[in-house]
């Protein structure tokens, strides 16, 4: 089975190529012949990128099946042009087993969308306390090894992990949470939370805990991917510690680059997330980090919630918004508002977390896996919860007009999305 | 960020859920009115039919005896129908939503809803919910805001001193948790008290609150040094020790309004105290007791208040 994409504009960050032309595909990669193909596809108009790569998106599975399933986001990976995703292991039970993750990636492998990629607990439960089995997870298939949104409240346990991950190479990729000082805290500690009668979590609730680890990635020799950065002082230390030649990588939340604490307006549960939405000035550093690359990629953080957990006070709302379908229009705005190439916007939701994944595809070459996206840059719609195929409509963008429209989403040389 | 949830299309208030983004002419016209119902309380009848044929829940999530009480007394006055429901103890303990409660006690013809929640913003979301001609007041969610304690406050304010313009307001003890703090900060700088100050250690005082436009004392002797008016909060019993203060006892050493600290503030000087008061904790027995003490007439024009809030509201 071949495949012609015809008369796009091909856009590989990897290769920094951004010119009009063909892209061929046979058996499944992208490949050097541009002969006769058993199908065409006219991408005249259209950008032809890499498949976006999402570094944590929520499925759902197995465990809560009533806010989301795999086949409702895996139809919302590949709307948005996601074709690779690692899924945190905060399911229910947690992904602490290899049963569970063999499990998810067969179901996964089953409905031939995205491809998904399991991160393992790093701790059994989740709970912080005994060290999951790496080694059996990493064998059924995880990638890496997280925490979730459960920070590690002890530090002997924190070190010991991170020991034992060096000792295999297993990647760790972990959110940098004091959970004493974030405790009872539902948003940023400042001015909005003092109006809104919120209890707060301050920004060293980040920067303690990074610096906490930071000490331990230089001790242990571990590689370290910081999750979700919130802070302009993260940003700052983690500047510093890629100077120092430290092995870490990082990334931000597409909300994080474009909402503030001030988006919580009146009570919107929508803005309930973890980490809370912070100053402008964070907000701004934030996308000032991820354009200068101190900050590596860019993720959906997908949390698909139920409207019944949204539709409660602020502090008791479940955190999470919904993102596979919202991360390249966002992506596209946020490099729009910092006037970057599209080949350099791209790059934070393709070659750069491809890196950090260890994984071939990412870039359009012969030989790499042919998983592209065809879209419109300037086309608009309108987020309203029947555009989404996710089943979660939880998104603080609803009703925002945004620009950059999914046709086409392929993976290994087919055709799974297409726009209706 | 959304319109002001509380005003409805032609500005007038539709709902109470905060003091902050009130204009100051609403504050004046509910005191006015208020002012104009504090004589019938005195009266040997004390009923106006202004709400006849109305109904008010009295919704209360969080328990509380005093500020129900108040509402329900306010409303008789009006000839309203008052139903207590004591939530807490009911639906939500079967696991019925809050949304749910809502809805059910819409459906049987409420036309004003009375909420406490422990909740910061619960009223807003029920705001949010119920039908065009019912209205929401708030009687206290979370942290975040008690508007017709802070009325009141304004109101036995104005009685005493008659002009907002040169006050000097002290506002004493657990800021961090205070609803009540919160709502009178926005109604003293809305009608222009010059000099709000907020008196307590930094445990007890929340992040940026110098936004909201007071000044943050932890000296309360300094802070107290030409005040006006001295209010003073209550202290919770399960943050008496713990890691926000050692003990009941050293609060009351710092923070503690006794005859000596009030010696400092202005001879004419207020104080004042949402209630329920811990005597030796937050304040003093002299003090309480003692001739600068407005602690009971602030309960009587609390009924006046609300009377106040819920004609106006009731009738946009």
């Amino acid at each position: 089975m071949s495949l012609l994409i015809k008369g796009g504009r091909i856009v590989d960050p990897a290769s920094g190529r951004d010119e009009i032309g063909d892209v061929f595909v046979d058996k499944g990669r992208i490949a050097e012949k541009k002969g006769k193909a058993d199908e065409t596809i006219d991408a005249k108009g259209l950008v032809v990128a890499p498949g976006l790569i999402d570094l944590a998106a929520r499925l759902r599975e197995p465990g809560q099946e009533y806010k989301a399933t795999l086949a409702s986001e895996m139809d919302a990976a590949v709307a948005g042009g996601v074709t690779s995703l690692a899924c945190p292991p905060d399911t229910h039970p947690p992904l602490d087993e290899p049963g569970l993750v063999d499990m998810l990636r067969r179901r996964a492998k089953a409905l031939s969308r995205a491809r998904a990629y399991p991160v393992g607990a790093l701790t059994v439960k989740l709970a912080g306390e005994r060290l999951a089995e790496m080694s059996v997870l990493a064998e059924a298939g995880c990638v890496a090894f997280s925490q979730a949104n459960v920070p590690i409240a002890d530090t002997q346990v924190l070190w010991r992990a991170l020991q034992y991950a060096a000792t295999f190479g297993y990647p760790v990729w972990l959110r940098a949470e004091d959970r004493w000082l974030s405790r009872e805290g539902v948003a940023h500690d400042g001015e909005m939370a003092t109006r809104l009668g919120l209890a707060g979590i301050p920004a060293f609730t980040e920067t303690i805990a990074l610096a906490t680890m930071l000490q331990l990635v230089g001790a242990t020799g571990a590689r370290v991917h910081f999750c979700r950065l919130s802070t302009a002082a993260a940003v700052d230390m983690m500047r510093a510690a890629k100077k120092e030649k430290l092995p870490v990588t990082c990334d931000v939340g597409i909300h994080y680059v474009h909402l503030s604490e001030t988006d919580l307006g009146y009570y919107d549960s929508h803005c309930r997330l973890d980490p809370p939405l912070r100053s402008q000035r964070d907000r701004e550093a934030l996308a000032a980090g991820l354009a200068d690359g101190t900050i590596d990629c860019v993720v959906s953080d997908h949390a698909p919630v139920d409207e019944d957990q949204k539709q409660l006070p602020f502090a008791e709302a479940e955190t999470g918004a919904t993102g596979l379908e919202l991360l390249l229009p966002l992506a596209l705005k946020w490099g729009a508002g910092r006037k970057l190439s599209l080949v350099k916007t791209l790059a934070r939701v393709t070659s750069d977390p491809a890196r950090i994944l260890g994984v071939q595809s990412g870039r359009i070459a012969p030989g790499a896996p042919a998983d592209l996206v065809l879209f419109d840059p300037e086309e608009s719609w309108r987020v309203l919860p029947g555009a989404l195929k996710s089943q979660g409509k939880n998104t603080p963008f609803l009703g925002y007009e945004l620009a950059g429209r999914v046709h086409e989403t392929i993976v290994a040389g087919s055709v799974v999305y297409r726009k209706q | 960020m959304a319109a002001n949830p509380q005003l409805n299309a032609s500005g007038e208030l539709q709902h109470l859920l905060s003091i902050e983004g009130l204009p100051r002419a609403i504050l004046e016209q509910i005191l006015n009115t208020a002012e104009s119902f504090v004589g019938v309380t005195e009266r040997e009848v004390k009923k106006v039919p202004l709400m006849r044929g109305k109904s008010v829940f009295n919704l209360f999530f969080e328990p509380s005896t005093r500020t129900r009480t108040t509402f329900e007394i306010a409303a008789k006055r009006l000839s309203a129908d008052v139903i207590n429901l004591n939530v807490a103890a009911s639906s939500q303990t079967k696991g019925e939503s809050l949304l749910d409660t809502v809805a059910n006690l819409s459906a049987m013809q409420a036309d004003v809803f009375v909420v406490r929640h422990g909740s910061s913003g619960a009223p807003y979301l029920i705001a949010r919910h119920v039908k065009p001609h019912e209205h929401v007041i708030n009687a206290g969610d979370g942290r975040h805001a008690h508007p017709t304690q802070g009325l009141l406050d304004l109101y036995t304010i104005r009685h005493y001193k008659k002009d907002f313009g040169a006050l000097t307001v002290a506002i004493v003890g657990d800021v961090l948790h205070s609803r009540v703090a919160r709502s009178l900060i926005h109604g003293l700088t809305t009608l222009g008290a010059p000099e709000v100050r907020v008196i307590g250690p930094q445990t007890l005082i929340p992040a940026g609150v110098a936004a909201l436009g007071v000044r943050v004392f932890h000296d309360m002797r300094a802070g107290l040094k030409g005040c006006d008016v001295v209010v003073m909060l209550r202290l919770q019993n399960e943050r008496m020790n713990g890691p926000l203060l050692p003990s009941a006892q050293e609060f009351f050493k710092n923070y503690g309004l006794t005859a000596e600290k009030l010696a400092l503030a202005n001879p004419d000087a207020i104080v004042m105290h949402p209630g329920p008061m811990n005597r030796g904790v937050e304040i003093d027995s002299p003090v309480a007791d003692g001739p600068h003490s407005v602690i009971l007439p602030q309960v009587t024009f609390g009924i006046a208040v609300r009377m106040a809030v819920m004609s106006i509201v009731a009738g946009n």
